[in-house]
């Protein structure tokens, strides 16, 4: 079983300047475990008190994570995921 | 380090920030990849539609993205306006900025100093702000 991780640039640091790896999981929430497992550090960046960070976009097949299932989306074998911070900011 | 960018972008970005006013504008600016060259002025929607704050939506931070790498072009300059306060990055700018390699462009067109503008580029990286030199041409 093998799902194509596109990470971004800020989190190339953890996955030797890699622009997409490789990860195993039935659901976003053990792909994350295992790119975790790959690239120590990976998930804190990505969860906060188990939770999706609020400005981190994940997105299976081109779907908003948010609006499929959370962490608990299904994955199956070819599917392809894709992590973008979010483009936010503001003057307060 | 500095920006090179021409007049008639800065002068596009300063008018979508008096048209979108009170809310804060956003966009890209973007270049083929490896040239640091801002060429092609992208606005973007303020999903947030908010006066202190602002966010690309999801669905089209993607596209985006998408755009980018079929074009083989990057993301050179990330810019939004301050319409109440100084052009420069705020502690929400620093906390979210998650593109190490583009240029923050702030611009303000608060009343206070109309008809005067500000047009201001920073680096930030890793919570590391550095303010960069702007030069504009014809």
């Amino acid at each position: 079983m093998s799902i194509e991780v596109r990470i971004p640039t800020i989190l190339r640091p953890y996955t030797k300047d890699q622009k997409s790896v490789e990860a195993a999981g039935a659901t976003l929430s053990a792909v994350i475990s295992d790119l975790d497992a790959q690239y120590a550090g990976l998930a804190e960046r990505l969860l906060e008190n188990g939770a999706l960070r609020r400005f981190i976009n994940i997105y299976v097949n081109d779907e908003d994570v948010r609006f499929l299932g959370g962490l608990d989306t299904a994955i199956k074998d070819g599917d392809s995921v894709t992590i973008l911070p979010a483009v936010a900011g503001g003057s307060k | 380090m500095a920006l090179t960018i021409s007049q008639s972008i800065v002068d596009a970005i300063l008018e979508q920030s008096r048209v979108e006013y009170p809310d804060e504008c956003c966009g890209v600016i973007l270049g083929p990849v490896g040239s640091d060259s801002p060429v092609r002025l992208k606005p973007m929607i303020n999903a947030a539609h908010s006066p202190t704050f602002y966010e690309f939506d999801p669905k089209d931070l993607l596209a985006l993205y998408r755009e980018v790498d079929d074009k083989d072009e990057e993301i050179v300059v990330i810019y939004h306006s301050h319409t109440e306060t100084e052009a420069r990055p705020s502690r929400t700018d620093i906390a979210y900025a998650g593109e190490p390699g583009a240029h923050y462009v702030l611009v303000s067109t608060r009343e206070e100093i109309a008809p005067a503008t500000e047009f201001r580029s920073f680096r930030i990286i890793d919570g590391v702000v550095t303010e960069e030199e702007v030069s504009i041409t014809p």
